[in-house]
C-alpha cells in the first residue's frame, strides 16, 4: 500500500469551484436587509490635538442616520499584546489626539455610500496642530516632539537578544565588516479592502462579517473594546480576499460599522476605499540596521552584533513581535557563535507599521545576505560556500532561543549550486545572487493571553461516511481549508471528498489563533490530524470486534478500507463500520477532538522552514534598470502536503518580495503617503514576473503533522537580498537602501566611474 | 438626477432597468442585478478585478458608465460555466492553482478568456492578463493556466 493517498496528491482547492464561478460570497459582496453604509472621517494632519468636533450639520443632511465620534465610544485603548497594557495604545476613534493622517476621527453611517460621503465633508473638526516627528532616528533625539505621555524619546518597545561572548568573537575575528542598512516599507495591497458589516441586535448580539486572517481574535477585541461579552459576538469570515498580516488586528471598518450598528439596531457595512487601505491601514516596518559581523580567514562566522530602529508609526500594532523577529532572524539559517542583538521600536508621526509577510525577517535577511556576500567578495571564497561553512543543521541549538530539528538547508544549497552551474557563462550585465533563508511555523509567543488551545478541530462522522471538519483556521487564500481537509482525509483514512469543512465562524468553530506567522499548516494542522486520530481509534474499535484478529494484528484505514496493517487485503469497507458504529453508539454520530498548543519549544516556534533562492537579473548601465530573468528556489518545507499549494506559495511570495526588493515603496512627505493608488504604487504585473521554479528538498518535521512544516512565509524573506546580490555580481555595487530602484542603481554607477 | 432606461443583456439574459446615469457598469451588475462574482478593487481601472466581456471585449466595468453599455451584450463570470460544466478556462484554473484568495480571479478569467477568443494571435499571454492585479500568485500559475488551453490540452466540448 502506498504511504500516503491523499498528502502530497494533486488535489483541486475545496474552495476553488466557488471561486472560478464568482459564487465565493466574500464581506465585500454582503448585502443584508435594512443595511446602511458607512464611512470615516480621517485625520488630515500628522499631529494634532482635537478641539472640537460639531457634527450637526452632518446629522442634518438627508438620509443620515447616525454621526459618532470617539465621545461615543467607551473610550478604551485595544491592541492586540493584550498582555502588555501599555502596549494597547490605539483608541481606534481618536477622542483628544490624531498621531498620524488618516487616524479615525468621526463615522457616519447612511442610506448609501454618496450620502455618507457628503457628510463626512460636513463634520466640522478644530484641530490645533502640533509639531509632528517622521523618522525614527529623529523622534528618538532629545526634545523631539513626544506622541504618547507614557513613551519618552517615542521609545515604544526594546528588545534585547545575545548569546557568547560576542566581544571575545570580535576580538578573534581576521575580518571583521560593517554596514548600515535602510528597509522600506511595504503595503499589503489585499485586493479586498478591509472591509465589514456589522449586525447588531436588539438582544444584544452583535454580528460581524469581515475579511479577516483571525476572526477569534477580531471577536475577543470587539468585545472588549464594545464592553460585550465575548460570546455576544460572533465574526463570520467564510472568504477573505487576501491578508499577508494586514487583517488580523482591529481594523477601523470592523469597529467603526459595529459601533454604528449598535447604534441604530440596524445593520451597517463599511468599505475601506483603495486609497484609505494604502493611507490608514498597517504596513510593514521600514528599519534602520546597523550590522557588524567578525569572521575568520576562512569565512567561519564568530561574531554579530546588530542594532535596529524601526519606525514604528502612531502605535504598537503588531511591530513589537516584528521587532522581536527581525533581531532573531537576522542570525538566521547560519551557525552564529556569539551574537548580539537590539532592538528599538519608535513612534513617529506616520501610519502604523505592522506585521506583514515575513514578519520583520525580510528586512532582516537582506542586510545579511547583502552583507554575507560582500564579506566573501572580501575573502574570496564563493557565495554558496561561505553559506554552506556556516549553515544550521539538525539538531542545532540557537543558544536560549531555539532547538531547529529538521532542517534541509544543506540540500538545498546543493541544488542551487547545481542550478547556477547550470547557467555557465552569464552574459554582460547580468548577475546572480543568492540567499539563504528560514522561518518559522507558527510563534510559540501568546501575547494576546488566550487561555484557549493555540488550534482546536471537532470532527464528526455521520451515517453516510460524510465527515464534517470543524476549523479555526483561517484560509485568506493561502490554502489552509484544502491543506486540513486533506490532513484529516489521510489520517482517518477517507477520500478528500468525504470532508465537509466548516470554518469562518466564530459560532460553530473552535479557536485557532489565526492564519499568521505561518501557523496553521503545523498548529491547525496537528490538531485536525488529532481529532482525526481520535475518531479512527473509536472506528478501529467496532471493526475489531467485527474482525476479532489476533491480539498481535494492529489496524488501520486507508482510501475508506478498514484493514489489518500486515494482512491488507483482510478488511471492511469504512462506510459500513461507520454504519454500525453509530448504531452502537446509541445513535450518536462520531465525534473527536483535537488541540494544539507548543510546550518546551523555546521561545520563537516549534520548527523552522529552510531554503536558498538564486535571483538570474540583468541591470542596463545606461539606465540602472533591472530586469529579473530567472528565480529558482530551493525549498525545504519538511512533507508537502498539498504540492499545487505549496508551488503556488511559493511563487506568490516570490513575487511579493521582488516587488519588495525593487518596485513597491511608500513615500511620504511629513507623514503623508504620496502614492495612495494602484497607478503610482508598483507592483509587479504578469509581464515583469521572471521564470520561477521550485525545486523541493523534503525532509521530516517530527513536530509537524505528517513530518510538514512552514511553507507560505519565509519565501518572502530571501528575495530583496538575492536580488541586491544579483546586482552586485552585475555591476560591482551594492545598494543597501531598498528598494533597489533604477535611479539609485543608475547613481551608484555613476559614482562608481567617478572613481 | 433624472433616471434613464438601460437596455443591457448579461449572460444571455436581457433586462430594462431605469438607473440613474452616473451609475457604473460595475454597480449595476452587482448592486441591481445582484452578480457579485464581479470584484472591485480600487475604482480608478489599475486593478482589473471587475472586468467583464462588452461584447466580447474585455472591459474594466469600474470605469464606464452603464449607460454606456446601453444595448450591449455583456459577460460575467457568472456567465461562463454552463451548469455545472465548467469552460476549459475554468478547469485549467482549477487544474493549475491558478487563484488563491480568489477576488482577482473573475477579473482575471474574463480577461483571459477575450485573450483566448480575440487576442491569441497578436499578443502575449502575459500582455493578455497585463491589466490585472494578482497579489496572491505570482502570476505564473495563471499564465500556465492559459498556456495549457491555448495549446490545446482542453478540448473545448460543447461550447
Amino acid at each position: 500500500m502506498k504511504k500516503y493517498t491523499v498528502i502530497n496528491t494533486p488535489v483541486h482547492n475545496i474552495d476553488g469551484i466557488a471561486k472560478i464561478t464568482g459564487r465565493a460570497k466574500y464581506t465585500f459582496d454582503i448585502t443584508l436587509p435594512r443595511m446602511l453604509h458607512g464611512k470615516i472621517l480621517r485625520s488630515s494632519y500628522p499631529h494634532a490635538e482635537i478641539l472640537n468636533i460639531d457634527t450637526s450639520k452632518a446629522e442634518r443632511l438627508k438620509g443620515v442616520k447616525a454621526v459618532l465620534t470617539g465621545k461615543d465610544t467607551l473610550g478604551l485603548k485595544q491592541g492586540i499584546w493584550r498582555r502588555f497594557k501599555e502596549l494597547c495604545d490605539e483608541e481606534i476613534l481618536a477622542r483628544d489626539k490624531v498621531r498620524y493622517i488618516g487616524e479615525p476621527v468621526a463615522t457616519v453611517a447612511a442610506i448609501d455610500e454618496d450620502t455618507a460621503e457628503e457628510a463626512l465633508d460636513l463634520i466640522e473638526v478644530e484641530y490645533k496642530p502640533l509639531p509632528g516627528v517622521f523618522e525614527p532616528l529623529e523622534a528618538i533625539k532629545e526634545g523631539a516632539p513626544q506622541l504618547h505621555e507614557q513613551a519618552e524619546r517615542n521609545i515604544n518597545v526594546t528588545r534585547h537578544i545575545e548569546w557568547g561572548d560576542v566581544d571575545d568573537g570580535f576580538q578573534k575575528a581576521d575580518y571583521v565588516r560593517e554596514d548600515w542598512f535602510r528597509c522600506s516599507s511595504q503595503a499589503h495591497v489585499c485586493m479586498e479592502t478591509h472591509c465589514a458589516v456589522a449586525d447588531y441586535t436588539p438582544e444584544g448580539k452583535l454580528t460581524v462579517y469581515t475579511s479577516t486572517q483571525s476572526h477569534y481574535y477580531i471577536k475577543v477585541l470587539l468585545a472588549e473594546i464594545l464592553g460585550l461579552r465575548e460570546n455576544d459576538v460572533r465574526v463570520i469570515s467564510r472568504y477573505t480576499g487576501g491578508g499577508f498580516g494586514s487583517k488580523f488586528e482591529l481594523d477601523s471598518a470592523q469597529f467603526c460599522s459595529s459601533l454604528l450598528s449598535m447604534k441604530l439596531c440596524q445593520p451597517v457595512k463599511i468599505v475601506l476605499s483603495r486609497e484609505e487601505e494604502f493611507t490608514a491601514t498597517k504596513r510593514r516596518t521600514p528599519m534602520f540596521y546597523y550590522v557588524r559581523s567578525g569572521v575568520k580567514k576562512d569565512g567561519t562566522f564568530l561574531a554579530k552584533e546588530a542594532r535596529v530602529f524601526t519606525e514604528g508609526g502612531a502605535y504598537t500594532a503588531m511591530g513589537a513581535t516584528a521587532l522581536y523577529l527581525t533581531g532573531f532572524f537576522q542570525s538566521f539559517p547560519y551557525v552564529w557563535p556569539s551574537y548580539r542583538y537590539d532592538g528599538y521600536r519608535v513612534y513617529t508621526n506616520t501610519a502604523p507599521t505592522s506585521a506583514m509577510r515575513g514578519f520583520g525577517a525580510p528586512q532582516a535577511t537582506f542586510c545579511a545576505e547583502t552583507q554575507i556576500d560582500l564579506i566573501a567578495d572580501e575573502l574570496g571564497i564563493d557565495p554558496i560556500e561561505i553559506r554552506r561553512k556556516n549553515a544550521m543543521y539538525p539538531g542545532y541549538e540557537v543558544p536560549g532561543q531555539a532547538t531547529i530539528q529538521s532542517c534541509g538547508l544543506d540540500q538545498c544549497l546543493d541544488k542551487i549550486d547545481g542550478w547556477i552551474k547550470s547557467r555557465g557563462e552569464l552574459p554582460r550585465h547580468r548577475g546572480i545572487g543568492i540567499a539563504a533563508y528560514g522561518f518559522m511555523s507558527g510563534g510559540i509567543f501568546n501575547w494576546f493571553d488566550t487561555p484557549y488551545a493555540f488550534s482546536s478541530a471537532v470532527i464528526q462522522i455521520n451515517i453516510d461516511g460524510k465527515v464534517d471538519l470543524f476549523v479555526g483556521s483561517q484560509d485568506m487564500g493561502q490554502g489552509s481549508n484544502t491543506t486540513m481537509a486533506m490532513i484529516c482525509a489521510e489520517e482517518l483514512g477517507v477520500k478528500f471528498e468525504d470532508i465537509r469543512l466548516h470554518m469562518g465562524d466564530t459560532e460553530n468553530c473552535p479557536v485557532d489563533l489565526g492564519a499568521w506567522g505561518s501557523r496553521e499548516t503545523l498548529m491547525q494542522g496537528n490538531a485536525v490530524k488529532m481529532a482525526a486520530s481520535k475518531a479512527k481509534q473509536q472506528i478501529l474499535e467496532f471493526a475489531t470486534a467485527k474482525l476479532s484478529p489476533n491480539i498481535v494484528y494492529d489496524l488501520d484505514i486507508k482510501d475508506g478500507w478498514i484493514h489489518l496493517i500486515a494482512r491488507p487485503e483482510r478488511g471492511l469497507s469504512y462506510y459500513d463500520v461507520v454504519k454500525e458504529a453509530i448504531r452502537g453508539k446509541e445513535g450518536q454520530p462520531i465525534i473527536a477532538r483535537g488541540h494544539y498548543t507548543p510546550h518546551r519549544k523555546g521561545m520563537i516556534s516549534p520548527a523552522y522552514s529552510f531554503g536558498v533562492q538564486a535571483v538570474e537579473a540583468d541591470v542596463d548601465p545606461e539606465t540602472g534598470k533591472i530586469t529579473l530573468k530567472n528565480c529558482v528556489t530551493a525549498h525545504d518545507c519538511g512533507q508537502v502536503i498539498n504540492p499545487l499549494g505549496v508551488k503556488g506559495q511559493l511563487e506568490g511570495a516570490m513575487a511579493m518580495a521582488a516587488g519588495y526588493g525593487f518596485t513597491e515603496d511608500l513615500p511620504m512627505d511629513e507623514g503623508k503617503i504620496l502614492n495612495p493608488n494602484l497607478v503610482d504604487y508598483m507592483l509587479l504585473r504578469a509581464t515583469e514576473m521572471p521564470e520561477t521554479e521550485v525545486m523541493e528538498v523534503e525532509t521530516y518535521e517530527p513536530e509537524g503533522p505528517f513530518g510538514a512544516k512552514e511553507a507560505g512565509e519565509g519565501l518572502t524573506n530571501p528575495t530583496a537580498g538575492a536580488l541586491s546580490n544579483a546586482v552586485f555580481h552585475a555591476t560591482g555595487i551594492s545598494i543597501k537602501n531598498l528598494p533597489i530602484t533604477p535611479e539609485k542603481v543608475f547613481n551608484a554607477l555613476k559614482e562608481k566611474k567617478k572613481k | 438626477m433624472k433616471k434613464k432606461l438601460l437596455h443591457l443583456t448579461v449572460n444571455d439574459e436581457y433586462h430594462e432597468l431605469y438607473i440613474s446615469p452616473k451609475k457604473l457598469l460595475v454597480e449595476i451588475l452587482r448592486d441591481e442585478l445582484g452578480l457579485t462574482g464581479t470584484k472591485r478593487g480600487c475604482n480608478t481601472g489599475a486593478c482589473g478585478a471587475c472586468t467583464v466581456l462588452l461584447d466580447g471585449a474585455a472591459v474594466k466595468s469600474c470605469s464606464i458608465l452603464a449607460m454606456q453599455a446601453d444595448g450591449a451584450k455583456v459577460t460575467t463570470v457568472e456567465g461562463l460555466a454552463d451548469g455545472a460544466e465548467l469552460t476549459p478556462l475554468q478547469q485549467s484554473f482549477l487544474d493549475h492553482g491558478a487563484f488563491q484568495c480568489g477576488f482577482c480571479t473573475s477579473g482575471m478569467l474574463m480577461s483571459a478568456t477575450a485573450f483566448l477568443q480575440e487576442d491569441r494571435a497578436t499578443k502575449d499571454i502575459k500582455e493578455g492578463i497585463q491589466g490585472n492585479i494578482c497579489r496572491c500568485t505570482g502570476y505564473n500559475s495563471i499564465l500556465r493556466a492559459i498556456k495549457a488551453v491555448a495549446e490545446g490540452k482542453y478540448k473545448e466540448e460543447g461550447r
